[in-house]
């Protein structure tokens, strides 16, 4: 058996961040890190646009231009971020932990730079902000159009610098949680097939988010939501599942995303008659609405005929006016993307763009520190979460663009923290003693895998893979009918039985990534679930939730969280939590979401 | 359209020598080499067996050899190889695992290697350190690396020495050296201007034309060899900019990079 005084699951910015820091603050304590992707490979590279925080930098004149903000004289203030992190959630985030993120997001800011962050920078030296939707100031500090890219590389440099152990491609299979106590999790190491149990006083997730549930989506064939289901399949109900966020520029029919950042430096949205409809929808903010509102307008512009392109099926992303230079300059990746899988240059040509799953702001509850909570508040010992696959949750049912950058930085950091002190404490000492690994919990991973292996079935995973992702995008998306959300959960039930019957061309364990495929399926069915009953059963529209049968937010119904437990039976149930506040209460009093 | 692919097989433990497989897709219009893979494996044969993650050129998981060149299989349009036929192979020169899935281990030690991280001796300030767009320029064009391979797989002394850092760790210490934040020039230099470092670098260019995301590394590789003369000569100040011109200006370099290209691929 492996043993170490903390296992991360994870090598994205949360959970590299959160190794880094636990480095940092209990240097004597033994840590490593599984995850399933080298670590540079991890998803948060993929992030373009930006990072919020409060750095004021740049501030709007009176004309509404971005420009250098007087040094002594910062052009924002961590207030408004957090007040715009609240409304963009439509006011079911937890104003605590919202709060954490606006406060802590400057000095998290500093302390990257000094890692090594390659910034964009003004003339002056300082880190360069730009404009991005929902956020009342320009605040999205970024490098170029792969700010994910420089935090994620740079981290990865921490991780050297403070020699942490990784053990690359281990695929986390299951989290061992005993008498309230997480004890590790089991993983399978890709490259030999050997399983392992991996005993620890502390266990960290930060392993991402689940866009690969839908069809046309901005996430990495990686995103498959791994730890959520482990989690729920340990006995933690999921918060939140329903809200998922629908990015409004996904390059069309591919779902790979062109970042806010196009409209943050003045990108148009155009339908098929040539109009910039955000007229329509947000005056006031126009194409830098927040997603959620962008996404619907889109979709009502399609359903009114008045979308571009031979079958009316996409709207169109205008750069065409920001010139050659600034798209060089400020947008390169995605002049590159449109280029290379459209064929279009953006320069000359609109780019057809449709809605794509993006972003998943459910997932496993925790405190504002980043422990893992079952029910209202009872912590989980030994089990954190951070990053996508948490909810802290900072972004209740819709994320601001550059907020979850940022949510991973920070609660990466934080969690670090807790469970330094964690290790701390007098009982978990770093001497202590790790709580025992329950001795079944091997042979368990290793009966599943092996029966999966042993399955001699007729049905293609493929087949099914392909089945839930059309449906749930066409079920579960932007709009939602409980029809609709019926249908898909009878969908789901059958695709279930199906899997049971699949069998795989691979029964060899060496570098199977048949298997590995099929384990993320198995992942995709159980929560994509716990997504679809959570929207039948919310009966409001709140942030990316949108029901065409109640089309109003319903504070005095729905002003709760939702958590989904796994019944012995394998179905999900339901139940809710009250938001959480910070000891005095709300800050800011839920209000009409109008921009 | 329907295409032929090649596919490397290999097992290590299982075959005594790797063969090609020959899978047919029916290819339209913007499918890239990933998607055709992934055609393969879903609907074909399952255990074809590479890597992938990000499908957008930005993780650096799929460089392969497509038709005689590294290139990542997700950004590469089979349309724009103008073949009938694909062949996919393992990136040259590293260790097989499995088919087209190579050993990453050595790449990554080699990057350890270079230091991946900022070095500065004085206690950073409240807020950020300043660095002008001008300085930044310096390191922009290296901080594209996705660490995909494809420029270290490409490089024939790294394919005769395995001790040789190779044009992707090199260009990490570049992007440190030349970093105006970095203090710890000395010990790079030392590092990068060693015996398996700079040295060995026989210009032939196919590191920067392989690169999928521009990455000019040939270039790289001559501005730390200038580099560590400079220092070697004793001219230590990390401000020096006579002579030192990191980026080739885009013309120049897009010709010796063109005509490097040329001159070794036989
Ligand atoms: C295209 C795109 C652009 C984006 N742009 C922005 C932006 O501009 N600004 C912004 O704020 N946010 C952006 N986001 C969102 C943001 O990038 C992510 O929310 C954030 O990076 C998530 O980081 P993470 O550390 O939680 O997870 P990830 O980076 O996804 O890392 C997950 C880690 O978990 C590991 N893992 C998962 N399952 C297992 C398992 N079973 N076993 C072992 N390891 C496992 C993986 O290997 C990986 O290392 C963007 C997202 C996308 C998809
Ligand atoms: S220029 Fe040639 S010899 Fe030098 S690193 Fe590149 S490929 Fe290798
Ligand atoms: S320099 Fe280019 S080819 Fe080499 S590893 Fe980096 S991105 Fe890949
Ligand atoms: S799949 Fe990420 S670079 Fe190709």
């Amino acid at each position: 058996m492996i043993t170490h005084d903390v296992i991360v699951v994870g090598s994205g910015l949360a959970g590299m961040r959160a190794a880094v820091e636990i480095r940092r603050k209990a240097p004597q304590a033994d840590i490593a890190l599984i995850t399933k992707v080298y670590p540079t490979r991890s998803h948060s590279g993929a992030a373009q646009g930006g990072i919020a925080a409060a750095l004021g930098n740049i501030r709007y004149d009176a004309n509404g231009v971005p420009v250098a903000a007087p040094e002594d004289q910062p052009g924002d203030d961590w207030l408004t971020h957090m007040y715009d992190t609240v409304k963009g959630a439509d006011f079911i985030g937890d104003q605590d932990a919202q709060e954490i993120l606006a406060r802590e997001a400057v000095p998290t800011i500093y302390e990257l730079e000094h890692m090594g962050v390659p910034f964009s920078r003004m003339p002056d030296g300082r880190i360069a902000q730009r404009p991005f939707g929902g956020h009342t100031n320009p605040r999205a500090c970024y490098a170029a159009d792969r700010t994910g890219h420089a935090l994620l590389h740079t981290l990865y440099g921490e991780l050297v610098r403070y020699n942490v152990k990784v053990y690359p491609e281990w695929y986390m299979l299951s989290v061992v949680i005993e008498d309230n106590s997480c004890r590790g999790v089991t993983a399978l190491d890709i490259r030999t097939g050997e399983v392992h149990a991996v005993n620890a006083k502390a266990t960290m997730f930060g392993t991402g988010g689940y866009g690969r549930a839908f069809k046309i989506t901005s996430n990495a064939f990686s995103s498959t939501g791994d730890g959520i289901t482990a989690a729920y399949r340990a006995g933690i109900p999921l918060e939140d599942m329903e809200f998922v966020q629908f990015h409004p520029t996904g390059l069309f029919s591919h779902g790979i995303l062109l970042s806010e950042g196009a409209r943050g430096e003045g990108g148009y949205l155009l339908n098929g008659l040539n109009e910039r409809f955000m007229s329509r929808y947000a005056p006031g903010r126009m194409e830098l609405a927040p997603r959620d509102v962008v996404s619907r307008s889109i979709y009502s512009e399609l359903e009114a005929g008045r979308g571009a392109g031979p079958n009316g099926e996409y709207v169109l992303l205008d750069l065409r006016h920001l010139g050659k230079q600034k798209l060089d300059e400020r947008l390169p990746q995605i002049t590159e993307l449109a280029r290379d899988y459209l064929g279009i240059d953006p320069v000359t040509e609109p780019v057809p763009i449709q809605p794509t799953a993006h972003y998943s702001m459910g997932g496993i509850p925790t405190d504002a520190d980043g422990r893992v909570v079952r029910g209202e508040n009872e912590i989980v010992q030994g089990f954190f979460a951070a990053g996508e696959c948490a909810c802290a949750s900072v972004h209740g049912a819709n994320r601001l663009g550059t907020n979850s950058l940022l949510e991973a930085t920070v609660y990466g950091r934080r969690t670090g923290q807790t469970i330094a002190n964690f290790l701390h404490l007098e009982s978990q000492g770093v001497g202590a003693a790790i709580p025992a690994m329950p001795s079944q919990a091997l042979k368990q991973a290793e009966d599943e895998l092996r029966e999966l292996l042993s399955r001699t079935g007729r049905e293609i995973a493929a087949d099914i893979r392909k089945e839930l992702q059309a449906t749930m995008f066409q079920n579960a998306g932007v709009f939602r009918t409980p029809e609709k959300l019926e249908a898909e959960l009878g969908i789901i039930e059958d695709l279930r039985e199906r899997f049971a019957l699949i069998s795989l061309d691979d029964k060899g364990r060496r570098y199977n990534t048949e298997l590995i495929e099929t384990l993320e399926l198995a992942h995709l069915l159980e929560f994509s679930e716990c997504i679809v009953a959570g929207a039948l059963a919310r009966q409001e529209s709140r942030g990316a939730h949108a029901r065409r049968d109640f089309p109003k937010r319903d504070d005095t119904h729905w002003m709760k969280h939702t958590l989904a437990y796994r019944e012995a039976d394998g179905r999900a149930r339901l139940d809710y939590k009250p938001v959480r506040y910070g000891p005095d209460g709300p800050r800011f009093q839920p209000e009409e979401r109008k921009y | 359209m329907e295409v032929r692919f090649r596919v490397h097989r290999y097992d290590p433990e299982e075959d005594a020598t790797a063969r090609y497989q020959v899978y047919t897709v029916d290819v339209d219009g913007d499918m890239t080499v990933l998607d055709c893979l992934n055609q393969i494996k879903w609907y074909q044969d399952g255990t074809v067996t590479f890597r992938r993650s990000c499908r957008s050129a930005i993780c650096g998981s799929c460089g392969m050899l497509i038709n005689g060149r590294n290139r990542l299989a997700c950004n590469t349009r089979v349309a724009d190889l103008e073949a009938a036929e694909v062949s996919v192979g393992p990136l040259p020169g590293f260790p097989i695992l499995r088919d087209l899935v190579v050993d990453w281990d050595p790449f990554f030690a080699k990057d350890a290697a270079m230091k991946p991280y900022l070095i500065n001796d004085t206690p950073p300030p409240d807020k950020e350190r300043r660095q002008s767009p001008e300085e930044y320029s310096k390191i922009d064009n290296a901080t594209l690396c996705i660490m995909c391979g494809c420029c270290s797989s490409s490089c024939p002394v790294v394919w005769n020495n395995g001790q040789y850092y190779g044009p992707a760790a090199l260009t990490k210490a570049y992007r440190f050296i030349f970093d105006s934040r970095d203090t710890a020039t000395r010990e790079r230099i030392d590092m990068a201007g060693s015996e398996e470092g700079t040295w060995r670098c026989h210009t032939i260019f196919n590191c920067t034309t392989d690169c999928p995301k521009g990455v000019l590394n040939t270039q790289n590789i001559q501005a730390l060899k200038r580099k560590v003369m400079l220092e070697k000569l004793g001219f230590t100040g990390t401000k020096l900019v006579f002579n030192v011109d990191p980026i080739y200006k885009e013309g120049e370099a897009q010709h010796e990079h063109e005509a490097g290209g040329i001159a070794t691929r036989a």
